[in-house]
């Protein structure tokens, strides 16, 4: 079913999402490549309530809202029972947050990629526990602030490797996208929607009102956390890594100053920061490197 | 077709014949030879089911409820641990109206680490509203999980189907199994949900609900509950036209002239036969009743029941601390103003062994008014 006045007949007008949010931006790119039957199991986070209290509903397509630790664990019921149905051509979608990714969903999603369940798992990542009024979650980068770690108690631990960890799972195919970099999404959509097995999908979603800055800087703060290396773009396909977009690493000190939840950062913390990335990205693209010799 | 089973192996053939389509498992003593036997009839052919095992108890009911919510019939297993490890989806299950069966073979909570007989497990899940039936013998193992997918299907509501550990699920008995054809005749291909997953009429299932429409929900649920009330005494009556095996919401064996009626449930309950006989050749008139639905609660049959009698005893073999064993409780709640005394006994916790000859002690005991209100049997008393 289609709402076929919209630009995205995926959806109808109208959410109830913050000005600038970037997990609305991502639903908007990303659900413009799912198929015709696509059944999305929604777990806790913003998108709980941005889709609309009942009885009203912004996405075209059935939805179940699930418990917050239970999203791939769903979606596995979900595919066996379309799959019992007769049903082979529908895609089951998870859509969650970080928070119900990185640390309580952890367990279902690692069991549903482990049993290679066909299926998508997209991760809208906007680095907290946003839903709940920011509080750190495993996503939570270095030093950022957030409620449960303010002030001098910045977090202290860096942003858990999740692409490392699908990867850990052999998945057929995993990929990380930004909403500032809508044709890389949607070809990473398409590509994730076609795997005959299970495929995730990490998109960086900028948000105002848990980083800290005016609204309409949501696809700035995307895009500069792409330049300066901070969120590479990159897949992990049929056992390759390939890196989709070399930055230019430029703009982390824009990219930092930018942010309130980075306030507390002296020099000292951005050039740990600084030392981090060119480790990261050192050692990502040896990791291209060597995967590709065959 | 005469069988000889273990309880788990029973419950199991039934799941074979009963059309599920999706099992989603996690193992835990002692319930894991249900799940084992359901893998091998999927491997031998005998039914045609997605198998699948899941990586916890907490994401096998997520399973469920995700098939469940497609329109697919559902079963899995669990005990102790495992079933309060799914506490929260438990509430999710009912709470969404989703019909499944569950077997729960009752284990006891650690700690300490203990794998034996007690109810507090389930019990501990009264509130979850899912309908509990405490089963007690091999055929009524068998049976009721046919009767457990037609009451769950009819009303929209989910089901447990509860086994003792070990002195049901591992024990061998003897039973009537039916030709699959004839259980298919009573119960229906599929379950009919209407809300279930549909891309031509899609809609959001759970979504935010205000104060001034949460409380229809939680109405619903206890509607649907009263009409299993309603529906249950017509599926048994179905039943027994159908396979010539009657079963009656309250069992009982010498209650009509008892003064002394004692409620029990579980195997307790077949090991009180012996209890009654003893007590009968000594002069007491003692007759046993077995509580098998502990939800919904059947307040009306326990009070005519009750009704007349000079001592009602209650054993429970589990405990909500801090109140009492908790179908003493509820059935000394549902005698409100008949003013007949009633005995609590908790016995057998953890496992611990219960003979026939302790009940009967327990019953003198009581008429001789040597007991507190609350008598634990085996404890010392200082």
């Amino acid at each position: 079913m289609n709402n076929k006045n919209c630009v995205n007949p995926r959806l109808n007008p109208g959410h109830s999402a913050c000005a600038g949010c970037g997990g609305s931006i991502a639903m908007n790119l990303a659900s413009r490549h799912f198929p015709e039957k696509t059944v999305m199991v929604n777990v806790a986070s913003c998108w709980t309530v941005i889709g609309g209290a009942a009885p009203y509903r912004t996405l075209n397509f059935p939805s179940i809202h699930c418990a917050f630790a239970s999203g791939a664990a769903t979606a596995t019921g979900v595919v066996y029972g379309l799959l019992a149905r007769g049903d082979a051509d529908s895609r089951v979608i998870t859509w969650a947050g970080d928070g119900g990714t990185f640390d309580i969903g952890i367990q279902a999603l690692s069991g549903a990629i482990e049993r290679n369940l066909p299926f998508t798992y997209i991760c809208y990542d906007n680095e907290a526990y946003m839903n709940t009024g920011i509080q750190r979650s495993s996503a939570t980068p270095l030093f950022a602030e957030t409620m449960t770690t303010p002030g001098q108690n910045f977090k202290h631990q860096s942003k858990k490797d999740f692409m490392e960890i699908l990867i850990a799972h052999d998945i057929p195919y995993a990929a990380t996208a930004s909403i500032a970099y809508p044709e890389d999404l949607e070809m990473k959509v398409k590509k994730a929607m076609a795997v005959k097995g299970a495929s995730v999908l990490h998109i960086f979603s900028s948000c105002p009102t848990g980083q800290g800055f005016a609204e309409k800087y949501s696809i700035k703060v995307a895009r500069l956390a792409v330049e300066s290396g901070v969120f590479p773009l990159y897949e992990y396909e049929a056992r390759h890594y390939r890196i989709n977009h070399e930055p230019t690493f430029e703009g982390l000190d824009t990219y930092i100053t930018m942010q309130s939840r980075f306030k507390n950062m002296g020099s000292e913390e951005i050039a740990q920061i600084k030392a981090n990335l060119e480790y990261k990205w050192k050692i990502l693209k040896r990791k291209e490197k060597i995967y590709n010799e065959d | 077709m005469r069988e000889i089973l273990k309880g788990n192996e029973t419950l199991a053939y039934a799941v074979s014949q009963a059309k599920v389509d999706f099992i989603p498992v996690f193992p835990i003593t002692p319930q894991t030879s249900i799940i084992e036997a359901l893998a091998e009839h999927v491997q031998e052919g005998r039914m045609d089911a997605y198998y699948v095992p899941m990586e916890s108890e907490h994401s096998v009911m997520a399973a469920c409820i995700g098939s469940v919510s497609t329109g697919v019939r559902t079963f899995t297993a669990t005990s102790g641990q495992g079933l309060v490890y799914m506490h929260e989806l438990l509430h999710w299950t009912s709470g969404s109206r989703l019909p499944m069966v569950m077997g729960v073979v009752n284990r006891a909570l650690a700690p300490g680490w203990n794998i034996w007989m007690d109810q507090t497990d389930t019990i501990s899940q009264r509130d979850t509203g899912w309908m509990q039936i405490y089963v007690t013998n091999h055929q009524e193992v068998y049976d009721h999980l046919f009767i457990a997918y037609r009451i769950a299907e009819k009303v929209l509501l989910p089901v447990m189907v509860i086994l003792d550990a070990f002195f049901l699920s591992h024990t061998m008995g003897e039973l009537q199994v039916e030709e699959t054809a004839k259980i298919s005749a009573f119960l229906p291909d599929k379950p009919d949900i209407p809300f279930a997953v549909d891309f031509d009429n899609p809609r959001m299932l759970g979504s935010l609900t205000a104060p001034d429409e949460y409380m229809e929900y939680r109405y619903g649920i206890e509607h649907a509950f009263e009409e299993a009330k309603r529906h249950l005494p017509e599926i048994y009556a179905e039943f027994e036209k159908e396979f010539g095996r009657k079963y009656k919401i309250i069992e009982s064996y010498e209650a009509e002239d008892a003064q002394v009626l004692i409620f029990l449930s579980g195997t307790l309950y077949e090991t009180a036969y012996k209890t009654v006989n003893v007590l009968r050749e000594a002069g007491i008139k003692a007759g046993i009743a077995k509580v098998r639905f502990l939800r919904p609660f059947f307040t009306e049959e326990i009070r005519a029941l009750a009704a007349g009698r000079t001592q009602i005893i209650v054993f429970d073999r589990n405990f909500s601390f801090g109140k009492n064993g908790v179908f003493a409780d509820e059935i000394k709640a549902a005698l409100y103003g008949m003013d007949i005394p009633l005995q609590s006994v908790i016995a057998g916790l953890g496992g611990r062994d219960v003979t026939a000859n302790t009940m009967a002690e327990v019953v003198r005991k009581t008429l001789r008014g040597e007991l507190p209100e609350i008598y634990w049997e085996g404890e010392i008393y200082e």
